[in-house]
């Protein structure tokens, strides 16, 4: 079949054009803090900004917490629909692609009605308490790509043999789930991990909302108020992500060749 | 289905028995809480009045101009970045999928697109500012190179324009993400017995390609519609509170009832939620359609 291939060349680099320039100017504008000569000046300001480590730190400790307790919810919930109540799949599902259907900021909307000082759990009262809805609210929002990635992989392994193999051993329940099931689909939750950690690190409208002090808000300060630093700032939060991304393929990538039966 | 194995045998009925449920309560329990409560939350509120009565007086308020206004925008650019990023990413993905090119482009464009469809909210914003904004990097090129003052032409970042080309850089990486997979059911066969019966490139795509992925092409751009809609960081931080769209509003209202009544606020969101909603049921309504080809 003669054909050619000047097209999809020409898509290529035009797609290509578009998504490196806006990342070569904000490189460029990001080293221009020094008149006259490219420095890392404004890279320099932020990372020594107080403010920054502060809420960098915070959002990687929420990261964190999000992860544990959306795989803690997940997991088991996934392996127990897989293996007794696979009438229930769709409505998981379901559940699990709401948080794509509901505009984050009306979630948010909602735990602030539900749960302010006057409601029957005011969780908003004390900082643990919002920090904890923070993490709930997290949880939500990575749920469709948790739940994804962990179906996923446990699709891809034999859940009911395993478990019987281990039930005949004497295996508990949480032998099953920790020892047997979490080793079988690791490279699962760590895609799953990776691509909340991306999601949560920058966040804005939950934490501003929230009124907690995470990187998200904090970029948005920065962007109001300084020329330099912005585009600084957007270069490490590009980083961050493709640090992410990348890792999802390396594990993968590990998952593809190392299971293949 | 399967056959019973030894587990299904002893747990006989299992999945009727109400214990086996309990596996499955605290996921619904979370949900419950945080998810779908307070969301019934606010749409309970939006048909009351301050003091707890019923109304349909908040819904009849959304009818006041601003906030028509506000929806209306907020719907033009969601449906210009969806139908922009839809088109683009759908040739894209195109042109790695079938366009004959070197095997390297696949692999690389998709994790690429991983990468900036998560690159969304603040740090796209100052992305932009820095290239496309009065001293951004373009800007300057253009005037320094071509003569060509972009600010001249009425352009603004701050704008329909300006916001509908920064959702670009998110959405057009999500379309590719989503159509890669139904271009690749388009089978081989089917071209080329298409061809072997004499169709040209345009009666294949007029009678094949396209009635075969238009629930996949639709369905997509449904998803970006609504991945737009629900975007608050990237034009709060591009714009502040400058362009009118319902996300900013509601977010100055959430921050400071700048409606001066918290139940149009909820009434504010349900409607947010009805528009997103009614996107997504058709998308996975088409999705359902496009499933039926990939067997």
């Amino acid at each position: 079949m003669k054909k050619s291939t000047f097209g999809p060349w020409l898509a290529m680099i035009l797609g290509a054009a578009y998504f490196l320039i806006p990342l070569i100017g904000t490189l460029e504008f990001s080293m221009r803090m020094k008149r006259g000569v490219y420095s890392f000046e404004a890279y320099k300001v932020v990372l020594g900004d107080p403010r920054f480590q502060e809420s960098f730190s915070y959002s990687v400790m929420l990261a964190l917490v999000t992860i544990a307790i959306g795989v803690l919810l997940v997991v088991p919930t996934a392996y127990w629909v897989q293996l007794r109540l696979p009438k229930l799949r769709p409505v998981v599902e379901f559940v699990t692609l709401l948080p794509l259907v509901i505009p984050a900021i009306v979630i948010v909307f909602g735990y602030l009605r539900m749960y302010n000082s006057q409601s029957w759990l005011p969780l908003t009262d004390t900082r643990r308490g919002t920090d904890l809805l923070l993490a709930f609210g997290y949880v939500t929002l990575a749920l469709p790509y948790m739940y994804r990635s962990v179906d996923t992989g446990l699709r891809a392994i034999d859940v009911r043999t395993l478990t019987e193999a281990a039930e005949s051993l004497g295996a508990g329940w949480a032998t099953i789930l920790f020892r047997v099931i979490f080793p079988n689909i690791r490279s699962a939750i760590l895609s799953g991990a990776f691509l909340t950690f991306a999601i949560v690190i920058g966040e804005f409208t939950f934490a501003a909302l929230l009124d907690r002090p995470a990187f998200g808000p904090y970029l948005q300060l920065v962007g109001a108020n300084r020329a330099y630093e912005p585009a600084a700032l957007a270069i490490i939060a590009f980083v961050v992500t493709w640090a992410c991304m990348g890792l999802i393929q390396v594990f993968g990538a590990a998952r593809g060749t190392g299971s293949k039966s | 289905m399967s056959e019973p194995s030894t587990a299904t045998v002893r747990h006989a009925g299992g999945s009727g028995l109400p214990w086996a449920w309990f596996g499955v309560a605290p996921f619904f329990l979370f949900a419950v809480l945080f998810l779908i409560l307070p969301t019934a939350f606010l749409i309970v509120g939006a048909f009351q009045t301050a003091d707890g009565q019923f109304t349909l007086q908040n819904l009849r308020d959304l009818t006041h101009p601003s906030i028509v206004a506000a929806y209306r925008i907020s719907i033009e650019i969601s449906a210009a970045s969806a139908i922009g990023g839809a088109i683009i990413g759908a040739l894209l993905a195109y042109a790695a999928v079938g366009g004959g090119l070197p095997g390297w482009i696949r692999p690389t464009l998709m994790t690429f697109s991983g990468v900036a469809s998560n690159f969304a909210g603040v740090p796209l914003a100052f992305a932009f500012l820095a290239t496309l904004g009065r001293t951004g990097l373009v800007t300057w090129a253009l005037s320094t190179w071509f003569g060509f003052n972009l600010y001249a032409t009425g352009f603004n970042l701050l704008s329909f324009l300006g916001l509908t080309l920064t959702y670009l850089y998110f959405q057009i990486p999500l379309m590719v993400l989503i159509l890669t997979p139904a271009l690749d059911g388009l089978k081989k066969e089917w071209r080329e017995a298409s061809q072997i019966l004499g169709a040209s490139t345009f009666q294949y795509w007029r009678w094949i390609g396209l009635p075969v992925l238009w629930p996949s092409l639709l369905g997509a751009t449904l998803l970006l519609f609504a991945n737009a809609f629900g975007a608050v960081a990237t034009a709060y931080a591009l714009t502040g509170s400058s362009l009118n769209i319902v996300t900013i509003l509601l977010y100055a209202q959430i921050r400071g009832d700048v409606l001066h009544n918290q139940n149009l606020g909820y009434a504010l969101a349900l409607g947010m939620i009805l528009i997103t909603g009614v996107s997504n049921v058709a998308y996975i309504w088409l999705r359902g359609r496009a499933e039926r080809w990939s067997r």
